[in-house]
């Protein structure tokens, strides 16, 4: 039942990045369905409406008593400018910081989701359980025993300590979603490869790495979104100014009484498009990663 | 001797014993099987494991920041249990965190639903709007806050500009006690219709037509064919959906300390946030980890009662 539910999680991320192929009970087409599309419009615009708001205060100047448009009709970079001017080190750190945890934590999940999917081990079910169960810990029970354990050894406000602490959590994930797809690499492509000599990491490294290349980049995406959007891992693990994040950033912009909301827009802005970047460039990765399906 | 458990089965047959040299290369094998998991195991076990039992330990010891110069932290047995049970934000906490998830949960669910029968019906660009609603997942959870914050701001909001268009006065969103927590869970319905939405979606894909065809035939149609037909095919989907959502949305901080930091007068501190206050504003650690712990109970609780249900469904 464990690994049950481990399969419906995957499934459930699976369904977030696969298209579906269309099995309609009604299909609506041409100029019957027109009215549907307005409704579709409206209940899209109610949704993507505070997207919308946050690029269109980004661009205006709101400061003092003048309240925002509805539409930037007076473009200003002003608020991107503040926003680069007291903003660009943390969106740094924040890089080194992703970029750091994608590293780390492929490094470790990796190997583990092709063992924990071929090889029938003792204690791979219990592990496999014990990954679920991580999901479900909250974020703030680790800052509050790493807190302790990063002041003793001197890891807290260091790049290091924040990898460390975003990667445990985003291993787990990493690890259940990659070993979903190893899974369904056929055994025979592996045995013969070991068959010719090879043994499991040669294997592990020259055949299993290429074939899920999909995969592997899926989880990638994921590890730096989780990196990057992380706050509370932050929040705590730091005390001082040396090492911040964007995410911080932001917040002390809004712990305080904001007054010109332009700037906070427009870092927010900043903050958010990596994650529209890196889903257009690498979409193509997580249709088919996501998929499972590059040995059909 | 995971060596020996690997190919025991194979030796049992009437096939002779490996010689020496076989086994040695066999071990080999099995260690080095064990060394691409190994890693994880010792990641999970530092980052995962000795969290949660320090977290347990912490939670009987008066844990402060006196510990880090000292290096003292004094038993206290049941104490910091007892001090929060008897604290009244705890109480707060515990509604608040009831309502907030059952009010997010119940929502977005609903909401997503609804959503995702709409886009199955497949007309003219069905596709690609239903693609623009992940847009918001694109912002940092406090991203999206700092964008409510703003657009929920009684003075300049949009919300408000929007309700003055109709002659509604100035809402006080997140200031007023009465009013923060439903606007926070509000925001975090927000946040979850796309993912509801989206698997929700998915489910209803993998109903398969024919199903609807039949039934139509027997006059199942409309909300009949969704009672009988569709709600039944894509229960194990909402199952997961929910138990996800809840699992989630019990751990959620970054949206409520981003909106209101708990406040006003303690009116959105869920478990989550008392948690961090505890422990890092106050840096009353062990009191932190006895509410953390209560945290993780609870989760337990609801997990494990999802694991019932499912094997009860699996039975039947």
């Amino acid at each position: 039942m464990s690994v049950g539910l481990a399969n419906q999680t995957v499934t459930a991320t699976r369904a977030i990045t696969t298209k579906r192929s269309a099995r309609v009970p009604g299909p609506k087409r041409g100029v019957k369905g027109i009215p549907l599309t307005i409704l579709g419009c409206v209940f899209l615009a109610i949704m993507v409406f505070p997207v919308y708001w946050m690029v269109n205060t980004s661009l205006q100047a709101t400061s003092g008593a003048a309240t925002a448009t509805w539409f930037p009709f007076s473009p200003t970079f002003r608020g991107y400018e503040t926003a680069f001017a007291q903003q660009g080190q943390n969106f740094l750190s924040s890089m080194i910081i992703g970029l750091g945890t994608v590293v780390l934590t492929l490094a470790i999940a990796t190997p583990a989701a092709y063992g924990l999917a071929r090889f029938k081990m003792r204690g791979t079910r219990v592990f496999l359980l014990v990954l679920l169960i991580t999901q479900m810990i909250p974020a703030i029970v680790i800052a509050n025993a790493l807190y302790t354990l990063f002041n003793n050894v001197g890891l807290l406000n260091s790049y290091i300590g924040l990898i460390l602490a975003d990667s445990a959590v985003q291993v787990p994930f990493a690890v259940l979603l990659m070993r979903a797809f190893m899974e369904s690499i056929p055994p025979s492509l592996v045995e013969a490869a070991l068959v010719d000599g090879a043994n499991d990491f040669r294997a592990f490294v020259s055949i299993v790495l290429p074939i899920s290349r999909n995969a592997i980049v899926t989880a990638a995406l994921f590890t730096f979104l989780g990196a990057w959007g992380d706050f509370l891992i932050a929040l705590t693990l730091t005390s001082t100014t040396a090492v911040r994040p964007i995410t911080l950033g932001i917040y002390n912009y809004i712990g305080s009484n904001v007054t010109d909301w332009g700037p906070v827009m427009a870092t927010s802005v900043l903050a958010s498009l990596p994650a529209a970047v890196l889903l257009i460039v690498a979409q193509r990765y997580i249709s088919a990663g996501a998929l499972g399906g590059a040995v059909k | 001797m995971s060596a020996t458990t690997q190919t025991r089965p194979r030796t049992q047959a009437s096939v002779p014993p490996p010689r020496p040299g076989q086994r040695r290369a066999r071990m080999r094998i099995g260690i080095t099987r064990w060394l691409f998991v190994i890693p994880a195991a010792l990641f999970v076990a530092v980052f995962f494991g000795y969290p949660v039992v320090k977290n347990i330990i912490m939670s009987f010891q008066d844990y402060t920041t006196k510990t880090f110069f000292t290096g003292e932290a004094p038993w206290v047995g049941l104490g910091n249990y007892i001090q929060v049970f008897q604290s009244s934000v705890f109480a707060t906490s515990v509604v608040n965190t009831a309502l907030f998830t059952a009010g997010s949960i119940i929502l977005q669910f609903v909401i997503g639903l609804a959503l995702a029968l709409f886009f199955r019906r497949h007309f003219p660009l069905s596709g690609f709007l239903r693609g623009l609603l992940l847009l918001p997942w694109l912002l940092p959870l406090i991203a999206s806050s700092a964008v409510w914050k703003w657009l929920l701001d009684q003075d300049s909001g949009a919300l408000n500009q929007l309700l003055g268009v109709v002659g509604i006065a100035p809402v006080p969103w997140l200031v007023s006690p009465s009013l923060a927590l439903i606007a926070v869970i509000g925001v975090n319905v927000w946040l979850g219709i796309p993912f509801n939405t989206t698997i929700l979606y998915s489910g209803l894909q993998s109903v398969p037509p024919e199903l609807y065809e039949a039934g139509a035939l027997d006059g199942a149609t409309g909300f009949k064919a969704f009672w009988y037909i569709t709600w039944p095919s894509i229960r194990s989907v909402v199952s997961v959906v929910i138990v996800l959502g809840v699992v989630y949305t019990l751990k959620v901080v970054d949206i409520i300390l981003g909106l209101t930091g708990g406040g006003p007068a303690n009116s959105t501190q869920t478990l989550a946030t008392n948690a961090y206050h505890q422990s890092f504003i106050n840096f009353q650690f062990g009191i932190g980890a006895a509410v953390s712990n209560v945290l993780i109970v609870v989760s337990f609780v609801f997990a494990m009662v999802y694991i019932a249900i499912s094997r009860k469904a699996v039975d039947e």
